[in-house]
């Protein structure tokens, strides 16, 4: 097998070791792999940390100055001038992480639920229609590679037109789609789906195309219908290729859905949650940071699920000789 | 009743003026039950001509016959088993699930799948590696694997395209006599390419020396070894002589270049 023919020769390190965890759980016994996902998470989270303590280092040395104290100063007041003063660093552009968190606990308007049960609403809403977006472009995606893998005159003459479709800013494409299918859930879903089947045609099409000449050449001598060797060959071949391409999918659908949300006015997912404190930034900074922290997380969760689908389904893949 | 015949076939790769006579005039006929080497200098065509023979790809001009039909309706009607120099396992399937991978795709049912996966791999002396991973076996024991598959549903011809060629000499001199005894079990015609003189003279009940551009037939040498043939074999001094004889049409078909 020459190194390009090789399945998941697209695959980058990090997720060579996660095939390796996979490969490996023939022989490793349930703890162990109870131990790695604990790992995973620990590492997480210690980065995380770090992160949020380098975050405030950069506050205590540049920032605007620290002020804590009861509301009328009369109990303690404590105060702290950062000795430099870096723009980037103001409570403006970077709130202190109390202050992000603390707007997530804090109503989001004067009596009504706190932020964080908003933005939950707003996260299923905008999750669903993402989750639709992803199923809908991965299935085209899916559909469309196949097609290519199998017809190079269709590939040479489509191809450039999906190419070309992800240089069309989503925005341009927005009003027609609002317009045709009225502004709403699904017009959401179909912009995320825009911005997903790109990925998954092309590594579609790459991996069909993955497998050893010899594999083929195996099934043309059983005389294997195209079907059989579709799916008995070229889809478990293409599998690491599709999933690398699923994961990119699975953040573009959240971010599409997000931008989608915008044209068509739908106030109640977490687009319009940025649209709205994107207007109060000057005074309320944190509570974007807020919706900030929640995309990344609905980000994170789809991120993770396609992760899990693909340990499940690429259980025992190895590489040969390797 | 001849397995294979071939008749006056030539292979050119390209278009002029940037051609390569692949095979030029390949007459040959197989007999039922024989084993067939085809040995020469690389470039000579032998692989081409394994592949004419299994109809994977189309000789230029010149018939093909196998069983009395053109080589297509013959892969068609799954009369070949192949072997390659790799062993071109799917590394998602199961030891067995590898073996009935044929099996399936020729619509057999689930038992009759695993009863026939279990014999081969009993012939191949692999029995219970079953629901082990290609991963997890050695190159020699994968190489098993791929010929227990292309035996599974019991072709009458099995073509090998140096399927011993990426192992150590030890494993190659096992897998040799591994081979002849399930040829002479399953009494299947083979056709062997190799590179190998000793390995050649070994198996074979022919040995077909070909020679370089334009890849031609030069000599076909019988071997007239005593069967059954085992590790004694190659001690003999009829083995020596024949060794050399095939070594010098070899010498001798580069000559004629």
């Amino acid at each position: 097998m020459s190194e390009s023919t090789l399945p998941g020769a697209l695959v980058t390190n990090a997720e060579n070791d996660v095939m390796d965890v996979l490969g490996a759980d023939v022989a490793v016994p349930q703890p162990q792999r109870f131990k790695e996902g604990v790992k995973i998470v620990l590492r997480f989270l210690v980065v995380f940390g770090i992160a949020m303590v380098l975050w405030e280092l950069v506050k205590f040395i540049g920032g605007s100055p620290w002020r804590f104290s009861t509301a009328d100063g009369a109990l303690f007041n404590l105060e702290w001038f950062p000795p430099f003063e870096w723009k980037i660093a103001s409570d403006l552009n970077m709130p202190h992480l109390w202050d992000i968190f603390g707007a997530l606990i804090q109503p989001a308007q004067r009596n009504g639920p706190p932020l964080v049960n908003v933005l939950a609403q707003a996260a299923v809403v905008t999750m669903t229609a993402a989750l639709a977006g992803f199923l809908i472009g991965t299935a085209v995606g899916l559909f469309l590679g196949t097609v290519f893998a199998h017809s190079a005159l269709l590939e040479r003459s489509l191809v450039p037109y999906v190419v070309a479709s992800q240089t069309i800013p989503i925005l341009a494409i927005a009003p027609m789609v609002v317009v045709w299918l009225r502004a709403g859930w699904w017009s959401v879903a179909l912009l995320a789906a825009y911005l997903c089947f790109f990925p998954v045609t092309i590594n579609t099409l790459r991996g069909l195309r993955s497998p050893d000449p010899r594999a083929i050449e195996l099934m043309n001598s059983y005389a294997a219908s195209t079907w059989a060797t579709l799916w008995k060959v070229r889809y478990p071949s293409a599998l690491p290729y599709i999933f690398t391409a699923l994961k990119i999918a699975a953040t573009t659908a959240v971010v599409g859905a997000i931008i989608g949300e915008l044209p068509s006015g739908i106030r109640e997912g977490l687009g319009g949650a940025i649209m709205n404190f994107n207007q109060y930034y000057a005074i309320t900074p944190h509570k974007l940071w807020a919706v900030i922290i929640f995309t990344a997380v609905v980000g994170i969760l789809f991120f993770i699920t396609v992760t899990l689908v693909e340990r499940v389904m690429t259980r025992n893949m190895r590489k040969l000789e390797g | 009743m001849s397995v294979v015949t071939i008749q006056a076939v030539n292979k050119i790769f390209g278009k002029a003026p940037n051609q390569t006579v692949a095979l030029q005039d390949i007459q040959l006929e197989i007999e039922q039950g024989e084993f067939i080497s085809l040995i020469g200098p690389s470039g000579c065509g032998k692989s081409t001509l394994l592949r004419i023979i299994g109809d994977l790809i189309t000789p230029t001009n010149g018939t093909v016959l196998v069983n009395g039909k053109p080589a297509e309706k013959a892969r068609l009607d799954r009369d070949y088993g192949i072997v390659f120099q790799a062993p071109v396992l799917f590394d998602w399937r199961s030891v067995e699930k590898n073996v009935q991978l044929p099996l399936e795709i020729m619509g057999k049912s689930s038992q009759e799948r695993v009863a026939r996966a279990n014999q081969m791999l009993e012939l191949v002396e692999l029995n219970g590696f079953q629901k082990h991973y290609p991963y997890q076996l050695s190159g020699g024991m994968q190489q098993r694997v791929s010929i227990a598959r292309a035996l599974s549903f019991h072709p009458q011809l099995l073509l090998m395209d140096e399927p011993f060629g990426a192992l150590d000499e030890i494993t190659r001199e096992r897998l040799n006599a591994e081979l002849l005894n399930i040829w002479s079990h399953t009494k299947t015609t083979i056709v062997f390419v190799t590179h190998s003189i000793p390995e050649a003279v070994f198996l074979s009940t022919r040995v077909v020396v070909m020679s370089a551009r334009p890849g031609r037939i030069t000599q076909v040498i019988p071997i007239d070894l005593a069967q059954p043939r085992g590790m004694e074999t190659r001690e003999q001094p009829r083995f020596y002589e024949l060794v050399t004889q095939v070594r010098e049409a070899l010498r001798g078909s580069e000559g004629i270049k």
